[in-house]
């Protein structure tokens, strides 16, 4: 296994109003080994993009409060001055984001910006940099790279943009590749075109990949561990076998179940009751307790612990640290 | 069932945007959005429209409801030819058929309160009596899961799927035979969506209501339509039952679609047929099968012969030089 590639601890992000602090993330831990491929899941408002942000150092501070440890290779970075955090931005850690229109520059041709990390962080001649950016282009399969290089960013599509994206990202072979909802924007048949070719490419390079989502398919395609996560807190983590076969937080039970499934019609789907809580919401108890049908008096009043079920299976739930019951197996019935 | 006449019944549906350019603002090419579209929706039916962006199932949506003028083709809503209202007949229509919008933030006004909201339709459909409006208000909201409290409120306070929920209540207020719904799920989160889609199968239920749902999310295509129809560049090249599609495609389209779809099933294997290019532009859209420049199994006419929609087996309609 060796040492993780990014080990973050306490991780706790908070943006502070003028009367308050509002924590996006709350004490968040988890960990990336070389070569893996992490799925953070959740839905929107839940604190997952805050926290790639946040390992990336791009949270502006103030108002964005870091505490807690983000260890990339054994270097905090939470306390890493901004001028060593773009030395690792874009050379150790690459980035994609959801949307490649919005993060590429319209003005620079795609074979400019394709260079410039390695101009920057390797000090390579244009010559040299011109020459990888082909070859990059290539590798993330896009064709007549020779003239690619030499176009703008509005004459290509959606699907190819972000495989420039993906060019970009990986030019200076990082250790560790966050993709915040990388193929959201984009049509399923593009989808499986972009997703094909991160997972060759993870095991080509074997880059690590943070992969961040909402779309359990994609979790359950491209990833070896998952990460769930709910108003701000790790609710559940484990393989992704685990996850998808022995669920046990209701939360991920829930959300796995409120998913139509394409293979099969059913009469009525499960749906989670109300909605989502503002951050920073609910102080005292579990942060799920108002939705979930299982809460009892003691999650109202306690914040429930992440506790190791078997292997690394976590979960962050009262009910398993009370009496150990198995609501995947016990209760099907949920729905 | 084929004896009684649809609700609604579309006949070679057409919308050319012109491209405008140079000085003059000349037209110098067209934008075939939706070129040739022929299809049915019996009543108390759902009908699933399903494709990527760009393929014209939106523009489709919005021709039935004439919010759009189609180009050419014929709709006919229980019978009548729409094409030929006039503006003024048509927006009585529009009691008949309503639509449900994509986007709950840009479709709701940020300055009325919900009660205004939901008003708008009951007094430009001729709702005279103030107090019978404001009961209907009430009525609508719990009808869609909100309370009578809330009629006071803004759209900026309410969340994207209650949001959604004041959409489908304005829809309803008219009392229509057929909503439109296009991409109403699509910007929820998978815990909302469920809930609105298990609304949408109540309310149908409730009302006897006719849908048109339009969506790219296949999954939630398949759990709420009775039939599918596939775009494609603007036509439809499959159409048939929903458990027939799903279970067995016959357009390299369809399957295509079908299997680039990630499946929430860590056990599930399956040979996925990954296409190559993207999508080809419909202002220029290839001749013969507007399919055939990425099609796996493309013969040699299919760059040349347009296929039309046949029944290959009982309701299922392809258009595929393969099946013929």
């Amino acid at each position: 296994m060796g040492n993780p590639v990014l080990e973050v601890k306490n991780l706790k992000t908070s943006f502070l109003t003028e009367d308050d602090a509002i924590p996006a993330v709350d004490g968040v831990d988890f960990h990336i080994n070389p070569g893996e491929v992490l799925g953070i899941v959740g839905e929107s408002g839940c604190g997952k993009s805050v926290t790639s942000l946040s390992v990336m150092g791009l949270v502006p501070t103030p108002p964005g409060k870091i505490e807690g440890e983000i260890l990339f290779k054994g270097e905090n970075l939470a306390s890493a001055p901004e001028k060593r955090m773009r030395q690792i931005r874009g050379n150790e850690i690459g980035m994609i984001f959801q949307e490649p229109m919005t993060s590429l520059n319209p003005v620079i041709t795609i074979g400019d910006q394709l260079i410039e990390s390695l101009r920057i962080h390797r000090k390579w001649s244009k010559k040299e940099a011109w020459k990888k950016a082909i070859e990059m282009l290539k590798l993330v399969g896009l064709p007549r790279a020779e003239e690619l290089v030499k176009e703008y960013p509005h004459q290509l599509s959606g699907g190819m943009r972000q495989r420039v994206m993906i060019a970009m990202a990986m030019i200076c072979d990082p250790k560790l590749l966050i993709a915040d909802e990388p193929t959201t924007a984009l049509d399923v048949t593009i989808q499986a075109q972009i997703l094909d070719l991160m997972k060759r490419l993870n095991k080509e390079t074997d880059t690590a990949i943070m992969m961040i989502t909402h779309d359990l398919g994609v979790v359950a395609e491209m990833c070896e561990r998952v990460v769930v996560m709910y108003a701000g807190k790790v609710v559940e983590e484990g393989d992704v076998k685990t996850i998808f076969q022995n669920p046990q937080h209701p939360y991920t039970i829930g959300l796995i179940k409120s998913v139509p499934d394409m293979r099969e019609k059913v009469g009525r789907l499960y749906s989670i009751p109300g909605n989502v809580p503002k951050p920073g919401s609910i102080k005292t108890g579990c942060s799920f307790a108002p939705r979930c049908e299982h809460a009892g008096t003691r999650c109202i009043s306690e914040t429930p612990h992440l506790k190791t079920q078997e292997g690394s299976h976590q979960v962050r739930c009262w009910l398993y640290e009370e009496k150990g019951v198995n609501l995947h197996e016990s209760d099907t019935a949920i729905g | 069932m084929s004896q009684t006449q649809p609700l609604v019944e579309v006949e070679n549906l057409k919308m050319h945007f012109p491209i405008k350019g140079g000085v003059l603002g000349k037209k110098v090419g067209e934008v075939k959005a939706v070129d040739g579209v022929s299809f049915f929706i019996k009543k108390g039916e759902t009908l699933g429209l399903v494709g990527e962006s760009g393929c014209g199932k939106s523009t489709t949506g919005r021709m039935l409801l004439r919010l759009l003028e189609p180009t050419e083709g014929k709709i006919y809503f229980e019978g009548e030819d729409i094409t030929k209202l006039s503006t003024n007949e048509m927006r009585k229509k529009r009691r008949e058929m309503q639509m449900v919008f994509q986007d709950p933030f840009a479709s709701l006004n940020p300055r009325h309160t919900v009660e205004k909201i939901l008003e708008e339709p009951l007094i430009v459909h001729g709702v005279k009596d103030k107090a019978e409006r404001k009961r209907r208000v009430k009525e609508l909201l719990e009808v869609v899961g909100l309370s009578s409290w809330h009629a006071k409120r803004y759209p900026h306070q309410f969340s994207g799927g209650q949001r959604q929920r004041i959409g489908i209540a304005r829809a309803l207020a008219v009392n229509p035979k057929l909503i439109i719904a296009d991409e109403p799920v699509s910007a929820l989160d998978v815990s909302i969506q469920s809930q609105v889609l298990n609304l949408m199968q109540d309310l149908q239920k409730e009302f006897d209501l006719t849908y048109l749902f339009i969506a790219h999310d296949l999954g939630v295509v398949r759990h709420i339509s009775d039939r599918v129809g596939v775009m494609y560049l603007g036509q439809i090249v499959e159409l048939s039952d929903s458990e027939m599609l799903y279970d067995d495609p016959k357009h390299p389209y369809t399957q295509a679609l079908l299997s680039a779809v990630p499946i929430p099933d860590v056990e599930h294997q399956k040979d996925r047929v990954i296409l190559q290019g993207d999508v080809p532009s419909p202002s220029n859209p290839p001749a013969g099968c507007p399919f055939h420049t990425r099609c796996p199994a493309a013969m040699e006419h299919c760059g040349s012969v347009k296929p039309v929609l046949k029944e290959v087996d009982e309701g299922h309609y392809v258009a595929c030089h393969l099946y013929e």
